[in-house]
């Protein structure tokens, strides 16, 4: 019976482990402590918990501030507002002075669920993408949540750590060593590629066994940092397989599929390309499960969107 | 913690208002030929400038690097000439390196960068610079109050919401080692603040923050000096510093177009002739002063200024 945890849950837990590691670890909130878990840290390192208040713009400048000073700040609050609503300071105070904070935001995505789509965050990917100096992770479960969240606070310079709200099947497949800027091989397979970030491994995983069904062979390639981006396996991934079939749980416009699509056209390659994610549209209310099937984030669409690529008349000649 | 600088005489009025004089011709060389900058907001915080860098921050080209020097984050970026001449003349880079502002492939950007000597933090996108130096003070506050934060507004910029996120938080944290200083030139880029989007009161509003508030004339050297150095125990200190916009130059006081405007060579030609007149009238106020046994010479200073830069 698969197991289901947070990937918040799992970000929290490695700043546990790591307080006592780094005496300069601060944990920032705007007051959505519960929400994003650093109530937990807060119990047991009180005076290294600072609640910012419903303010991310303060609460990403003071992180600014924290880090100049030689603190290792890691501003959290929702996916939503630490790029968006504090977007400026995100860009200006953070990436461009490239200051060591971790911006670690939680309830990325449409499964935030039943807040909607105020609080469902599709695009924060791409707008920390676009920022220079900003690496990007997008762990897939609970336990690559707390290697990525490990692996952040011995990285210097500023990361975007995206995490979400619900529970999330455990993928033992994500379990391995966590290096940033470097994509794991999850299966291999030689006719088709399944290219996932954040919690779409599992589903990829999935539509991968779904495939071999139906007697194709799927290759599993997840990218829990989504920049810098890690071309190469993607690239031999466009040489070997004829076709790919990018999944996350975010805009199609700015994230992963952008990315691979850019480095394959970039490479000279003519690969055909499938994107599943969020089609330029908002979400809306309804449980985790209800809106990855309404929004087609399902294991069903990704191996879908394979068999479609993998027929003839898919690739006009 | 709340003293002057030790660690070099303190430089008298006098010799602050000769500084003040070269300063400003250092700055209006330096827009001229550059062809862009801030003239009237840079000219109105330039004694604020002298003011901080001689007489209240614990810091100098030497202890740059030192965990316990004060700290100075300008938050109207955009002001960066008056920072870059005040910086130069105290000694933090060369002024020949002026000559590079806002070039191509200079290090002197036009808004302040970490990457030049003696700037603590990138600036420009208003509203940033409080909430900067609220992380900073607090930082000091976890160090045992180890230094002071200071930062620099203009009036236009308070309209950012940001300012006001940091000005409770600070209140809220007790941060007796922050100062806010704000350039209330009364003007910012279209016209007069009260007409754009008006500020007052002021003085009530940051006291209703939580804020010690004090006001000032903003080209009195004693006053800003008394101002920027009492102690605020428990709360942050907002000083608000009434300037003239284009202070110094008769053609740029109060008039709008001189935010931006870049003085021609026959501008800067008669703001130079102005300012060199300006520099004679201090020197015969001083030595007035002293044939008439109104003051004593070591009144004015043990070294007396003779800077042209």
């Amino acid at each position: 019976m698969t197991e289901f945890r947070q990937t918040r849950q799992g970000y929290v837990d490695a700043l546990i482990e790591l307080a006592t590691e780094i005496p300069e670890l601060l944990v920032l909130d705007a007051d959505v402590a519960k929400a994003t878990k650093t109530a937990d840290f807060q119990k047991k390192f009180p005076s290294r918990h600072i609640n910012c208040g419903t303010a991310e713009q303060n609460e990403l400048s003071v992180a600014a501030g924290l880090a100049l000073e030689g603190f290792l700040p890691f501003a959290t609050t929702f996916a939503m507002f630490a790029t968006a609503r504090a977007g400026d300071q995100l860009r200006n105070s953070i990436a461009y002075p490239k200051l060591n904070v971790k911006v670690a935001a939680t309830h990325g995505g449409i499964t935030t669920g039943g807040d909607g789509a105020s609080h469902q965050a599709c695009e924060d990917i791409a707008i920390a993408r676009a920022l220079p100096n900003m690496t990007v992770l997008v762990p897939g479960d609970y336990e690559e949540a707390r290697r990525a969240t490990l692996a952040a606070a011995r990285h210097v310079g500023p990361v975007y750590l995206r995490f979400g709200r619900d529970t999330y099947p455990v993928v033992p497949a994500l379990h391995g060593e966590f290096v940033i800027g470097r994509a794991k091989l999850l299966r291999n397979g030689g006719d088709v590629t399944l290219v996932s970030t954040g919690i779409m491994a599992g589903e990829a995983l999935r539509a991968a066994e779904q495939l071999a069904a139906a007697g194709i062979s799927a290759r599993v390639l997840h990218y829990p940092t989504i920049k810098p981006f890690d071309a190469e396996p993607l690239l031999r991934a466009a040489r070997q397989t004829r076709g790919l079939v990018t999944a996350e749980e975010h805009s199609i416009i700015g994230g992963l599929g952008e990315a691979a699509a850019a480095a394959i056209l970039e490479a000279g390659l003519g690969t055909p390309l499938r994107r599943i994610g969020v089609r330029d549209v908002f979400g809306e209310s309804g449980q985790a499960g209800d809106l990855l099937d309404k929004f087609g984030l399902r294991a069903a669409n990704i191996a879908q969107a394979a068999q479609a690529l993998l027929r003839p008349a898919a690739v006009p000649a | 913690m709340q003293s002057v600088v030790k660690d070099r005489p303190m430089l008298s009025d006098h010799q602050l208002a000769l500084k003040a004089v070269a300063l400003r011709r250092r700055m209006l060389r330096l827009i001229h030929d550059a062809g862009a900058g801030h003239t009237g907001g840079g000219l109105s915080c330039l004694d604020i400038l002298n003011v901080l860098y001689h007489r209240v921050l614990r810091v100098t080209p030497g202890t740059v690097d030192s965990p316990t020097r004060d700290r100075y984050v300008q938050s109207k970026g955009h002001c960066v000439e008056a920072l870059y001449a005040v910086l130069s003349a105290r000694g933090y880079f060369p002024e020949a390196d002026l000559a590079t502002v806002c070039r191509y492939q200079s290090p002197y950007v036009g808004h302040p960068t970490r990457k030049i000597r003696g700037v603590e933090m990138n600036t420009g996108a208003l509203g940033h610079g409080l909430p900067i130096c609220l992380g900073m003070a607090l930082a000091s506050k976890m160090d045992g109050d180890a230094f002071r934060v200071f930062t620099l507004l203009g009036d236009g910029e308070l309209a950012e919401g940001s300012n006001w996120e940091a000005a409770m938080a600070a209140a809220h944290y007790n941060l007796d080692n922050l100062v806010a200083i704000l350039d209330h030139n009364t003007l910012q880029i279209t016209g007069h603040t009260r007409d754009v989007m008006s500020n007052e009161p002021l003085d009530a509003k940051w006291r209703a923050f939580g804020w010690e508030v004090r006001i000032v004339d903003g080209h009195d050297y004693a006053a800003l000096t008394a101002a920027l150095t009492a102690p605020h125990p428990g709360k942050p200190l907002f000083v608000i510093a009434n300037t003239v916009k284009g202070k110094g130059v008769s053609f740029m006081e109060n008039v709008g177009k001189w935010h931006h405007g870049v003085p021609s060579d026959a501008e800067l030609a008669q703001a130079l002739a102005e300012l060199d007149a300006a520099e004679v009238k201090v020197e015969r106020v001083a030595l007035n002063a002293l044939s008439s046994g109104a003051i004593q010479a070591s009144a004015l200073g043990s070294t007396r200024s003779t800077s042209k830069s």
